[in-house]
């Protein structure tokens, strides 16, 4: 759906690794290209009419990612250059200086890297625990499987909404509920998630929450960093500079500027934060409900459509969102991918950056293919097409 | 040498490849190609007497011209003196770079010799040349 707000699909391409990164729609494109031809200056700084129009359209963007995610105040928003910087300040502004050595910290065997190494890097730090909560047979987490790893000593609850390989949706209502009750923060990584399903950071108990804006049909280089204003207020920045202090002294007295500015050093990615405003405005317009129907259609007919193919082995029929991993019986995946593009199919091979997963599937690569609003039934089709004509794959890669 | 047989060498060293399997033995010296631009995950191992290579064998996962290139690789350094070894290397490196070579000495590896009209594919090509490589310059070092 939707198909002509995005001008990559005038390409004769059949995009399906939206797991990595999404098209952007004109509407956002040419919010960027704007900024940049009728109102370039600089934010927080100048008191001419650009450049109080910039200080709007930027905190305006704030007020709008508050409202997308059902923030209590958009002083809880501060933006960053995307989830894996998100989540590294909230590991090294936040966990640092709040835990204490022997801590828990619960996280998967399905998280993306930075929701790993960051916790790896703070245990060797300060000497917090990281425990990995147990996954089903499908490889999926289940609320009550984590909530059982809980101890006295658990601080943090660290998992992505939607895992970005096996694409596991999971329970965040029911998890983060149960956390509020024990006083266990609750961290989400919705790198996945933003731009797929609605996101109610309150109703959900979440006390911070990552995204990057790529994901989700804004611009590169550009982030969100949500956390409870109580919980943000213990946090530290990890970068000092221009825009975040109130005033310093030569005798070395200085004072910050409060949040979210605090978290803002530096001259800010202004026209990422102006695309990311437009991407809000465009999914809201689309509607996630309509997304996520598209998106669970498209799943179900391509792993019907999937099945039927002798050849092929699905790794995660059982899930819910909509990334499909498989290979090809005895044919390593970036061939595949490699025989696909031939076709000018788009398919991501490797271990997604979910290194930890091998353990648990038993084999480190897999293609997965992830959907979006864009993608077609017509698409699936010729994937299928070209896949059941793989036994001419080595005529084709070699 | 035509097309057809080019693929018909690189296929078959794919799906049969030379002396793969685990080589627990420390007279050989072992070297990983994991790397993050690329999900291929090769241990090869070496065993230099002498100055000679005397044997090698390789296991792990990696597409079709990265194992079927380092099969050829192995089986053209059997026997071969270090000195030798450096200048097929050196040949063939600049082969799949579109440089000068000499062709008589590369024998086999010549299959891949238009591989860099998929450029995507050279480093698979170039993931042997790169160990053994990184195994010369552990030679050097340790004498």
């Amino acid at each position: 759906m939707n198909r002509e707000d995005f001008d990559m699909l005038k390409q004769d391409i059949i995009y399906f690794d939206n797991s990595a990164t999404t098209f952007k729609p004109k509407s956002v494109l040419n919010a960027i290209n704007d900024y940049y031809t009728s109102y370039t200056a600089n934010a927080h700084r100048g008191d001419y009419k650009i450049s109080l129009k910039v200080d709007s359209l930027y905190e305006g963007v704030r007020d709008k990612v508050k409202d997308f995610i059902n923030a209590k105040s958009s002083k809880e928003i501060v933006f960053t250059s995307g989830t894996t910087d998100s989540l590294n300040r909230t590991v090294f502004g936040f966990a640092k200086h709040n835990l204490k050595p022997g801590d828990e910290v619960i996280i998967t065997k399905t998280e993306h890297a930075s929701n790993v190494l960051p916790w790896l890097e703070l245990a060797d730090e300060i000497g917090i625990k990281i425990k990995y909560a147990p996954l089903d047979k499908n490889l999926k987490l289940q609320a009550s499987d984590l909530l059982k790893e809980i101890t006295p000593k658990t601080k943090i609850v660290s998992i992505a909404h939607i895992t970005n390989t096996i694409g596991d949706i999971r329970n965040l209502k029911e998890i983060g509920g149960r956390l509020k009750d024990k006083n266990i923060y609750f961290v989400v990584d919705a790198a996945q998630s933003a731009g797929h399903r609605k996101i109610d950071v309150q109703d959900m108990n979440i006390d911070f929450l990552a995204f990057s804006g790529h994901k989700m049909c804004g611009p590169t280089g550009i982030g969100v960093l949500y956390g409870k204003e109580e919980l943000l207020e213990k946090t530290k920045p990890i970068n000092y500079g221009g825009g975040m202090n109130n005033f310093f002294e030569g005798d070395g007295s200085r004072e910050y500027r409060s949040i979210p500015t605090l978290f803002e050093a530096g001259t800010q990615n202004i026209e990422g934060v102006i695309g990311l405003g437009t991407a809000v405005d465009y999914l809201n317009r689309v509607g996630f409900d309509k997304i996520e129907e598209h998106e669970k259609e498209l799943r179900s007919y391509l792993i019907e459509e999937l099945s039927k193919i002798e050849n092929i082995e699905i790794l995660n029929k059982e899930s819910e969102a909509g990334n499909v991993l498989f290979n090809i019986k005895d044919v390593f995946p970036q061939d595949t991918a490699i025989y696909l593009d031939n076709y000018n199919i788009c398919v991501r091979a490797g271990n997604h950056c979910a290194k930890l997963l091998k353990d648990e599937l038993g084999i480190k690569n897999t293609c997965r293919i992830s959907l979006y609003l864009y993608n077609t039934k017509e698409e699936i089709d010729k994937l299928i097409q070209v896949l059941k004509n793989s036994k001419n794959i080595f005529d084709v890669v070699i | 040498m035509d097309k057809e047989l080019k693929r018909e060498i690189i296929i078959d060293n794919y799906q049969n490849p030379y002396n793969k399997k685990t080589i627990e033995d420390s007279s050989y010296i072992k070297i990983n190609t994991n790397n993050e631009s690329c999900i291929d995950d090769l241990d090869i191992y070496f065993k230099v007497e002498n100055g000679v290579f005397a044997d090698a064998g390789f296991n792990g996962e990696a597409c079709a011209i990265s194992t079927s290139a380092t099969s050829i690789m192995l089986k053209s350094l059997i026997n071969k003196k270090v000195d030798e070894v450096k200048e097929l290397l050196n040949n063939y490196i600049n082969m799949i770079n579109e440089q000068e070579y000499d062709k008589d000495l590369l024998k086999e590896l010549n299959v891949y010799d238009e591989i860099y009209l998929q450029p995507n594919r050279k480093n698979c090509a170039l993931l042997p040349a790169k160990a053994v490589e990184k195994l010369l310059k552990e030679l050097e070092h340790d004498s």
